[in-house]
């Protein structure tokens, strides 16, 4: 486990090169920070700034090495790495509300957008006019898009929104790729299909997250509570309900073994092993010890003439993280066995979590 | 001063009302909900059986209706029960119930909140300290977050 500050700003979202050895974060504003990693510090390197409104994704394709940010200004661009200059593409993804979160696809040929308008835009390299193109999907969702995930199929695509649905979509581009085969999500999947809608998810959906086979779907809502859908099993949805404050993001660390982290400031780890059981593991924090020891006579005084009071008032949370975690990311490690993943809040705090299976 | 300034009726009008993109709760028939037994949970006060007054009073949460007389009654129920439980008991009353029924009980907890009056505060306070010892926070959490309520 390990923390770096990188300030005093909350930091929006983060996204990691092939590597791992470069970090791009936005600190709550319209630019676009890469830091590189010298030893145990970090130092930026490039700053992208076209974005007019605030940044709020940045996804960074491992292969093709290139980034894609979205943000509050309705806008998307495209960063491609031109003689150790970051040079924006614009892509035309045609929304008239803000964007709220960008996902490249498995195999980086191309990437989805969620957005206020009550729809995703989901883009695709057109060679012969070198530019994006971007179909949307837009029925039947009835509020903003809060949170996408892609199923290794690069087809499927997992959305959580606000009108307190979580659904699956069909993302199949006849002009870029060949026909998908069937999956226990379902066999048709022509472009905006929905073959998963569940709408008791009786909050916000702020994060979802294929199981690494896709066989599985578990998200995490506003009403503190943790779902996963089951392919295999009919789709059949087990929600469990914590006494935790919401979670806001999720990953999943093994085919069992989920993750989720949010505005108690501390990840938590859950297992699912079939319908009926998810249940909660432990908490992946280790609080701080904090140290009582015997006061000498001269502290007691010291304090009561310093702070008014006797006794030793701890003002930060027993967490590494002093607020909420937005973002949570796998580091090292397949899908299918992650051992490290960072998680990034409005501390403005980056740490690095082990995770032992 | 021209005629049509006199009137300011249209600061009245509820112009979300007529906002096409306006988000609509799906509709769930709720008409058969008619909350708790009243008479079941009577004779079991009477007959102080105070842990199945609260099992009986938690049955039947009249969440979908929207008759509020039907809510108000469940309310008015509710606090029956909890007001008949002596202090001492109250944690008890909170472990015998499941997960489910610390947040049906919590919703019914604030419900009473929003009309505060001399005797039901005291009592609702202690019962929150005990169901959010139980629940967690989740559980206020989920009392806030649910569109539909008792």
């Amino acid at each position: 486990m390990s923390l770096y500050s990188f300030g005093l700003e909350p930091l929006s979202c983060h996204a990691w090169n092939k590597d791992r050895t470069q970090i791009a974060i936005s600190p709550n504003s319209n630019v676009v920070h890469i830091y590189q990693k010298q030893g145990k510090e970090w130092t930026k390197i490039h700053e992208l700034t076209e974005h007019s409104g605030r940044i709020t994704g940045i996804d960074w394709a491992p292969e093709s090495n290139r980034i894609v940010t979205c943000a509050s200004d309705r806008n998307a661009y495209v960063w491609t790495l031109k003689d150790g200059v970051w040079k924006p593409t614009l892509v035309l993804v045609r929304i008239n509300r803000a964007a709220t979160c960008v996902k490249w696809s498995p195999l980086e040929n191309k990437f989805a957008l969620g957005s206020g308008a009550k729809l995703i835009s989901v883009c695709y390299f057109e060679k012969e006019n070198d530019w994006w193109l971007s179909k949307h999907i837009k029925k039947p969702i009835n509020s903003t898009v809060l949170s996408l995930d892609w199923h290794p199929n690069n087809i499927l695509l997992a959305a959580g929104s606000a009108d307190l649905h979580c659904r699956i979509f069909s993302t199949y581009i006849k002009d870029i790729e060949d026909k998908p085969g069937p999956t226990p999500w379902g066999s048709k999947m022509p472009f905006g299909e929905v073959l998963l809608e569940y709408k008791e998810c009786g909050g916000w959906v702020h994060s979802v997250c294929f199981s690494p086979s896709g066989d599985a779907l578990a998200w995490v809502s506003h009403n503190s509570a943790i779902s996963v859908a089951n392919a295999t099993q009919g789709k059949e949805v087990t929600q469990l309900t914590t006494g935790h404050l919401p979670l806001l993001s999720m990953l999943y660390v093994s085919e069992t073994e989920i993750v989720a982290a949010g505005h108690d400031c501390c990840p938590y780890q859950f297992s699912y092993k079939g319908p009926g059981c998810l249940e909660f593991v432990k908490k992946v924090d280790i609080p701080k010890q904090s140290s009582k020891g015997n006061m000498s006579a001269m502290q007691h005084f010291r304090n009561l003439d310093k702070k008014a009071t006797t006794e030793e008032e701890e003002t930060g949370l027993g967490s590494l993280h002093q607020n909420s975690i937005t973002q949570l990311c796998i580091l090292e490690g397949p899908k299918a066995k992650v051992e490290k993943f960072s998680s990034v809040g409005l501390d403005g705090a980056m740490v690095v979590w082990d995770f032992k299976h | 001063m021209s005629k049509n300034t006199v009137s300011d009726r249209f600061r009245k009008v509820d112009v979300d009302e007529y906002d096409e993109n306006k988000f609509v709760d799906e509709e769930e028939g709720g008409e058969n909900q008619l909350g708790p037994d009243e008479a079941e949970v009577d004779s079991l006060i009477r007959q102080g059986n105070l842990m199945g007054a609260l099992q009986a009073v938690l049955k039947n949460p009249p969440i979908n209706t929207k008759n509020q007389n039907v809510k108000d009654r469940a309310e008015g129920l509710v606090l029956k029960v909890l007001s008949s439980f002596k202090s001492t008991d109250i944690e008890k009353g909170v472990q015998s119930l499941d997960k489910n029924g610390v947040d049906l009980l919590m919703k019914y907890i604030y419900k009473g909140f929003e009309q505060p009056s001399e005797n039901n505060s005291a009592v609702l306070l202690q019962w929150h300290e005990k169901a959010l010892s139980a629940g967690g926070v989740g559980c206020i959490v989920r009392v806030l977050t649910a569109r539909k309520t008792v």
